[in-house]
């Protein structure tokens, strides 16, 4: 808290980076995602090919998922760009989506070098009800979160916020770690193989005010410095409870956590409800915020929801580096 | 008038079938629930089977395999001669018209309930294929008034074109449950419970009809089927519009000609250019998109029920 309220008083040293020159939005990185499916089909019909002085590339991220209408094929394709994984020699073995995450680095990429895109921008829903949700793995990008906070004060229609997965930059397994700056945009609650006019519109907002900003921000503008608030921090995952002889889920999650994603759960609040009518309990010390309640995706691991941290971010002013 | 009883034989088979698609999860859960443990459907003289139709769909949590399970049970599938090159859910037609049918014969179930969800929100939903199975009219009358004031909707799929054939088909009285919104693949808690309730006054009011109660002839309100509407498209058969944040979650509600209908992904509204009032429901259903549904209109009617007693 004093470290905090230190970091607030003091003014952070303004900033200056390079121009973003090349951007890339990717949607259908999961195949049943369907907002982002549609709304890179739209910007690939209206040929949206420059945002101001930056280039835009649209990619639909892995094809035959979504023509199958399926979140991945042989694996989730989202987990595959991690350092480890980009570099793996090809067999005939190798995963269509490891296959596709190298061509992908090839064409974005490569990640953590000189060549690859200023920005990468990847399209996700949830079912969960998280509303619109900015997510990476640094809170010290500044580009990243000047474009949160940019997304947070224009959009009123939804609540918006910022998730950190805290992870070295070699770890990160996701689409949006092959960009100099990445970031997801996760928008829910919409079953998958659905596209909501009323999600899909809020995605649109929120790759329009990224463009907006992107464009401002090469065009010289100065952003003053501040803080963000609503950032969650990813502390660990909560499990079904399951028989442990059948290995049957037993319970499904309790009616005052489902559709309460970043709502505070205190020691003591029921989580799951049992079939048999039972109320299993968070037995935690913290009292944490849920997220990703209830995502159709994460049965396969087991996990019913994550739980976070939140906290506030000092950003530092910022504005393009003049050559 | 409606006294003129009809007279019904004691039902005594009724089958609860669950996973009919393999990603609807309520019913999958229940079923496999009372499979272990059935003291919960038990009634007094009837024998209440549990039973999942679609298994290796379940075990893929996949709508089907090869084919859609609930479209399956067609004249022609049900007595082509059986064999392992037939698609997975013909096999499995033919298998549960072998169990629980054959479908028309004095031999079949009496009553099946099928368990289904949808991403439409469609409530609890109850699905009767026939305007003039009075026992099922009674049962559904009977379910309305235990639950209200929450709702449940009846809608009739007794349509030339629009009916299709369903696993329950092979009982003398199928019953479809359909409770949304909720996502495929996801167990909601409250979806899950109101289910568990719909069948549970279900049952009692089969238990009651066999200790000789007599059912009053009564009116039941339903939504008559109408018409599929199917997203418009380009030439390619892209959809290029989605339901209209006006239309989305209205289900069972006035949809009136000039009303907004489909938003493009450029933010035109098209609207509905109907003759006259109709009520959608089945509103973006997931499963649809490949039927080239968007969603289905119907209309509203009073079907009259005759009184019934068990012999």
């Amino acid at each position: 808290m004093r470290k905090k309220m230190k970091q607030a008083l003091e003014q952070m040293e303004p900033v200056s980076l390079p121009a973003l020159s090349r951007v890339a939005i990717c949607g259908g990185t999961h195949g049943n995602e369907m907002s982002g499916v549609y709304l890179v089909r739209e910007l690939q019909r209206q040929k949206l090919e420059k945002a101001g002085s930056a280039t835009l590339t649209t990619v639909i991220s892995n094809p035959r998922a979504v023509q199958v209408c399926k979140r991945y094929t042989d694996m989730d394709l989202n987990r595959c760009f991690t350092d480890a994984i980009l570099s793996s020699p090809v067999t005939v073995a190798t995963p269509y989506e490891v296959r596709r995450a190298q061509e992908l680095n090839t064409l974005l990429g490569p990640k953590g070098k000189l060549g690859a895109v200023d920005l990468v921008c990847d399209l996700h829903n949830t079912t969960a009800n998280m509303g619109l949700s900015l997510i990476s793995y640094s809170v010290q990008d500044w580009v990243i979160m000047h474009i949160y906070r940019q997304v947070q004060r224009k959009i009123t229609s939804a609540p918006v916020r910022f998730i950190l997965l805290d992870l070295p930059l070699a770890d990160v397994y996701s689409q949006d770690s092959l960009g100099k700056h990445g970031f997801s945009i996760e928008v829910g609650p919409q079953p998958h193989g659905v596209v909501r006019a009323d999600i899909f519109n809020l995605m649109k907002e929120a790759v329009d005010q990224t463009l907006d900003w992107v464009q401002c921000f090469n065009s010289g503008s100065a952003f003053e410095g501040g803080e963000v608030d609503d950032v969650y921090t990813f502390v660990k995952s909560v499990y079904y409870p399951r028989d442990p002889e059948t290995n049957q889920i037993t319970a499904a999650i309790h009616p005052q956590v489902q559709d309460r994603d970043f709502c505070l759960l205190h020691p003591g609040d029921p989580m799951f409800l049992m079939f048999s009518g039972e109320i299993v309990k968070y037995e935690g010390e913290e009292v944490l915020h849920p997220f990703f309640v209830n995502e159709c995706a994460y049965y396969e691991k087991s996990i019913a929801f994550h739980l976070a941290r939140k906290m506030t971010v000092t950003i530092p002013p910022l504005q393009v580096k003049r050559d | 008038s409606g006294w003129n009883r009809i007279i019904n034989n004691v039902a005594r088979r009724v089958a609860i079938f669950g996973g009919t698609h393999g990603n609807e999860m309520s019913g999958v859960t229940l079923v496999n629930l009372w499979i272990q443990n059935g003291k919960e459907i038990h009634r007094k003289g009837v024998e209440t089977k549990p039973f999942i139709t679609n298994p290796r769909a379940v075990e893929k949590c996949t709508r089907y395999v090869d084919t859609d399970l609930n479209r399956a049970f067609t004249t022609e599938n049900l007595s082509a001669p059986s064999g392992d090159d037939l698609p997975y859910e013909v096999q499995r037609a033919q298998q549960i018209n072998e169990i629980f049918g054959p479908k028309g014969s004095p031999e079949a179930y009496d009553v099946i309930f099928d368990l289904h969800n949808t991403t439409s929100n469609m409530g609890c939903t109850l699905i009767l294929e026939s305007s003039k199975d009075h026992f099922n009219l009674q049962m559904m009358h009977y379910i309305k008034k235990a639950i209200a004031p929450d709702s449940c909707p009846v809608l009739l799929t007794e349509h030339p074109l629009l009916k299709y054939s369903t696993s329950r088909s092979v009982a003398k009285h199928p019953i479809g449950l359909e409770v949304g919104p909720q996502p495929q693949g996801v167990l909601r808690s409250n979806i899950f419970e109101s289910m568990r309730v719909v069948l549970k006054h279900a049952l009692d009011f089969i238990e009651l009809f066999n200790e000789g109660l007599e059912f009053p002839p009564c009116t039941v309100d339903v939504f008559r089927v109408s018409e599929k509407m199917d997203y418009p498209r380009d030439t390619n058969g892209n959809i290029i519009a989605m339901v209209h944040p006006n239309l989305q979650d209205c289900d069972w509600e006035p949809l009136n000609p000039g009303d907004p209908m489909f938003q493009t992904f450029d933010g035109t509204t098209l609207r509905y250019e109907g003759a006259g009032t109709v009520y959608p429901t089945f509103i973006n259903e997931a499963a649809y998109y490949e039927k080239q549904q968007a969603f289905v209109t119907t209309r509203r009617e009073t079907l009259a029920a005759g009184a019934i007693k068990k012999t």
